[in-house]
């Protein structure tokens, strides 16, 4: 089976700009949780979005589920979550309406939503425990609800693999380890792959199988458990 | 006598009916992606359509649809490539079609009171041949709205999540554009290229105060939209003023009344 992502040698820099990327290798086993954690600059959405195929590696090359992935044939099996994702509109949007347009890769352009379109939709909101909010303009929810509305929406595609970038930023301390639960028991209910990017590692840690710390380069690739504790400091200087 | 006793105001009042229901429904699109001037932008292209008209001894508005078309597509592909910023490709072809409207114009020798008919709308200028056109292009585009629903509203909800599923949030770019074009020439008889981009935004401004999902926003814009057009049309004839500056005023006057209903539900609340 080929692996969900892989990343070989892949070095990467905004045009203009200096190396974000330097010589990243990576590969994510389907069905694994990974969290991508790193210091803010340190290239985890950069990493996240050459995966996905959004950015070409300047060298290297980046593959999803045996593809490229910047021609990825299966893009409706992905689930993503940009950061700070919040809605681009001033609309008022109900829960409801945001993640039934996570069904939209899966019936096509022109593809009515059906009854079993609508089921999923409702499955996902319950799955991220929103369904009293389901009817709620999403703008009034809290910043950890409003993500978990985005998480739902991410599902609704039902999704090989689920990409989120900081879905846990701009929460406070309970929410961040809320979500990352949410992920945890999700990635079991689900088996599907999920990787998501945090700055706060602390709080995630001990969700993941795997956790992939990005300073410019892959400076820790492990079981989090084995991460040095001086490492926790973001601050902290890798040689 | 009734004004719906007239030829001339039951032939506006029909095309209104598509203009009023068509443009809040393509302006909640461009609204929510901010996109609110390209309206204004491709408005001043189809002037120079109308103007080549006049110079060619053709239909005005059908060559104000295909440079409408052109001129929308043309700010979309400059925009999606990223050769030019969006305000700077909404410029170029904004002061382009405005300066190549008024050279043909005047070559034309048609500066007169009936170019300012497409300017500012006129009630008294929709023929059967208008109204048909309008019929079929706003059915069509209301049509297609329906049809494309929720992929424009995934990409405007989330572009980037749409475009890493798949979504061709390029191709949908370019048919919103289409859309608006296509918006405008059907409007300019009845509101006029100046004042059209207004009735495709401020009805949803008014919507998205009082509304509570998107649904209820676009019906809600819609429904201003009608209202905007019907009372602006037995204004204009009452009091013999421009119908495109009285549709505009009113629905201008939707914003303030549902900006104040806003206030008053959440005092209440």
């Amino acid at each position: 089976m080929p692996l969900a992502v892989e990343l070989r040698g892949v070095s990467f820099a905004y045009p203009g700009g200096a190396e974000v990327l330097h010589e990243v290798d990576l590969a994510v086993e389907p069905g694994e949780f990974v969290a991508i954690a790193g210091p803010n600059g340190g290239g985890k959405t950069t990493l996240l979005r050459v995966a996905l195929g959004l950015e070409q590696p300047t060298r290297g090359s980046a593959a999803l589920f045996g593809e490229p992935a910047a021609r990825f044939s299966r893009r409706a099996r992905i689930g993503y979550l940009a950061q700070r994702a919040q809605l681009g509109i001033d609309a008022p949007v109900s829960v409801r309406e945001l993640v039934s347009t996570g069904r939209v890769p899966r019936r096509g352009l022109f593809g009515p939503m059906t009854a079993g379109d609508r089921a999923i939709v409702e499955d996902s909101i319950e799955r991220v425990g929103l369904s009293a909010q389901a009817s709620s303009v999403l703008a009034r929810l809290s910043g950890g609800q409003q993500q978990r509305a985005f998480i739902a929406k991410a599902l609704a595609a039902q999704p090989d693999l689920i990409v989120l970038d900081e879905p846990t930023a701009g929460v406070d301390v309970d929410a961040q380890e809320a979500l990352a639960a949410l992920l945890e028991k999700l990635h079991r209910d689900l088996s599907a792959t999920v990787i998501f990017a945090s700055h706060e590692f602390g709080a995630v840690e001990r969700f993941v199988d795997r956790l992939v710390l990005v300073r410019g380069a892959i400076v820790f690739d492990g079981d989090p458990a084995a991460l040095p504790t001086t490492w926790h400091d973001p601050s902290h200087v890798h040689p | 006598m009734s004004i719906l006793e007239l030829d001339f105001m039951r032939l506006a009042f029909a095309a209104g009916t598509f203009v009023g229901l068509l443009a809040p429904a393509v302006g909640f699109f461009l609204v929510q992606r901010r996109m609110s001037l390209i309206g204004d932008g491709i408005g001043h292209v189809a002037f120079a359509g109308v103007a080549a008209g006049y110079l060619l001894g053709i239909s005005p508005v059908g060559t104000a649809l295909v440079a409408a078309v052109l001129g929308a597509v043309a700010i979309e592909w400059l925009r999606a490539r990223h050769r030019t910023a969006g305000d700077q490709a909404l410029a170029l072809l904004f002061y382009t079609g405005i300066a190549g409207g008024v050279v043909m114009i005047s070559a034309a020798g048609a500066l007169n009171a009936n170019l300012f008919t497409f300017l500012f709308g006129s009630i008294l200028t929709v023929t059967n041949g208008d109204l048909v056109l309008v019929a079929a292009l706003g059915a069509a585009g209301l049509g297609l709205i329906t049809l494309l629903y929720r992929a424009l509203l995934a990409t405007a909800l989330d572009e980037e999540g749409a475009r890493v599923a798949g979504v061709p949030v390029g191709a949908l770019n370019v048919v919103l554009a289409a859309l608006t074009a296509v918006t405008i020439a059907v409007s300019m008889r009845i509101v006029g290229i100046l004042l059209i981009a207004a009735l495709m935004v401020l009805p949803v401004i008014a919507a998205s105060r009082v509304a509570w999902s998107v649904r209820s926003t676009i019906f809600l814009a819609m429904a201003i939209g009608l209202g905007s057009v019907y009372i602006g049309l037995t204004t204009s004839y009452y009091a013999d003023l421009a119908p495109g500056g009285v549709i505009v005023l009113v629905s201008a006057g939707s914003f303030v009344v549902a900006q104040a209903a806003s206030t008053l539900l959440q005092r209440r609340s």
